[in-house]
């Protein structure tokens, strides 16, 4: 079972929360002006990465609010917590910020 | 290929078993094929059996990371039915069954297929409610699936506990007397052993980093950890790894990876006869040959490779396995483990082309892949062989995300996800 930082309550475990998918995938702005292949790409297409990955999680049993999420697909560490509507952070950034805390490479 | 007959079984054990050779070779890659499979696991094998048996396609190589079966298809519960809703999933995994039937005879090789029967359980009324629709549905295309009352299935597996006073009684079943289990090593291991006896190249710890295009945009090579190997057609058949493989040709796909566990007990003597599924409280549980209860997990909530998987999900399963089958209750569980499964919005597979010339995909059978093996193998070598989708796997494009034409079992099966 993961713990997880909710940015809003602190850390704590999983099941307290609800995952809620990839993050920063924004609603199109036009959305009739969108064509098959795009819609597709919006509704279906996913990174999917073997990796670092950016998701949505929501602090169900708790805050009840959605925030957003780094961590690697590989050995499921989290490397940081953000606020729910922030711009995409720097991943390399958070990496090496994650590693001068004194924890193991993610 | 030395072939297995009572004549040779004979032979071999009055020599003391020092006859037997390698089921299949070892060779170095050679510069070039004219298709290379990435995936060494039954479906991959599957692919190449049939490329070579069904339509002359010798000049193959399956390229496997770690070694043959050793991802999902030595990893699931080896359950097989064929008990699907829609006409696409029903002809599809019915076309897989039929080819289990006649499996460790084509391939003279025993796969250990056993329809002892698959009994899913209903504990709600909506379950019932499915249930019944998928009967009716499966006997439209003469699939065998039938209603069980609580003491029918009682009957029919004596250790369930039909107890009106547990949390989610059972108020039914439906049950596939032709579904059960087959070996899952064996089925890796035969398709391997076939392929290889009609030329097919099997190359074991040899990772694909790269696919290379022409100017076109054709696939024209594989660069692996064994060297640059070219390939005029490249079949993708890497499960849980599909959205990384098809990422080194620039192709995005509609996949999200999941762990999915699996667990065995002490093997203990027979005391369990059949298959029992229950989506509704998460209880997948069979007894091996050996002894072991196999039982099946859910899926983590959220995407990872770790091949591991969370113990609240293991646990969280076998307080359903305690409370449907009370006399399980003190068995200790010997281990478990994680498979990655690659999982499609539509809970439907993926066969077919991709939007590289060339290029060809096989993924997307989520947490019950095992059960279509050989379809899976025969439909998508046809496709590759042809260069057009098998009817059978034509309505289970790529491009059925775009034109909206999906294949929906997930809500209409309410299989746990």
């Amino acid at each position: 079972m993961l713990l997880i930082t909710c940015p809003h309550c602190g850390s704590r475990p999983e099941n307290e929360f609800r995952y809620a998918g990839e993050a920063h995938i924004a609603r199109p702005e036009n959305p009739s002006a969108l064509d098959d292949e795009a819609w597709a790409d919006f509704l279906y297409m996913r990174s999917n990465p073997k990796g670092v990955h950016l998701e949505r999680w929501r602090h169900t049993h708790g805050c009840a609010r959605f925030f957003n999420c780094v961590r690697h697909t590989v050995s499921d560490r989290i490397i940081a917590t953000y606020e729910a509507g922030r711009p995409k952070p720097d991943i390399a950034a958070l990496v090496a910020e994650f590693e001068a805390r004194g924890a193991r490479a993610p | 290929m030395q072939r297995f007959s009572f004549i040779s079984l004979a032979r071999n054990a009055l020599t003391g078993h020092q006859g037997w050779r390698e089921q299949w070779r070892s060779p170095e890659p050679k510069p070039s094929y004219d298709v290379v499979i990435v995936g060494g696991g039954g479906h991959g094998l599957a692919t190449a059996y049939y490329l070579a048996k069904e339509h002359g396609v010798t000049n193959v190589a399956v390229l496997e990371k770690g070694w043959l079966g050793g991802g999902n298809t030595g990893r699931n519960t080896t359950i097989i039915r064929s008990n699907y809703l829609w006409d696409e999933s029903a002809a599809l995994y019915e076309h897989a069954l039929k080819l289990w039937e006649g499996l460790s005879q084509d391939l003279n090789y025993n796969v250990m297929y056993s329809p002892r029967g698959v009994m899913m359980l209903a504990h709600t009324v909506h379950d019932v409610q499915v249930f019944k629709r998928h009967v009716h549905s499966n006997r439209l295309n003469g699939i065998d699936n039938e209603w069980l009352s609580p003491q029918e299935a009682k009957a029919f597996c004596p250790p369930l506990n039909v107890a009106a006073n547990i949390r989610y009684p059972v108020l039914g079943a439906a049950l596939q007397r032709r579904g059960g289990t087959a070996r899952h090593d064996a089925v890796a291991w035969g398709y391997a052993r076939g392929a290889d006896a009609r030329g097919v190249d099997i190359i074991q710890n040899c990772e694909v980093t790269g696919i290379r295009r022409d100017r076109n945009g054709a696939v024209e090579a594989v660069e692996t950890t064994r060297g640059l190997i070219g390939a005029k057609k490249v079949g993708v058949v890497a499960a849980g790894h599909t959205s990384v493989v098809m990422g080194m040709a620039g192709v995005r796909m509609p996949l999200e990876s999941y762990p999915l566990q699996a667990l065995v007990s002490e093997p203990v003597k027979p005391v369990f006869p059949c298959v029992v599924m229950s989506n509704t409280v998460h209880a997948y549980i069979s007894q091996s040959d050996k002894g072991e209860l196999v039982i099946g997990a859910g899926t983590d909530a959220y995407v990872s490779y770790s091949q591991t998987g969370g113990l609240h999900i293991a646990a969280h399963t076998l307080d359903a396995i305690c409370e449907l089958f009370p006399m399980f209750r003190r068995m200790r569980m010997l281990r478990n483990w994680g498979g990655i499964v690659d999982v499609t919005p539509d809970r439907s597979p993926i066969i077919g082309k991709t939007p590289v010339p060339g290029l060809y995909v096989n993924c997307g059978w989520g947490t019950g892949g095992f059960k279509a093996t050989p379809g899976s193998g025969n439909v998508f070598a046809a496709t590759i062989a042809r260069d057009d989708p098998h009817p059978i796997a034509a309505p289970f494009t790529l491009d059925r995300f775009r034109t909206g034409r999906l294949i929906d079992e997930a809500a209409a099966a309410a299989v746990a996800h």
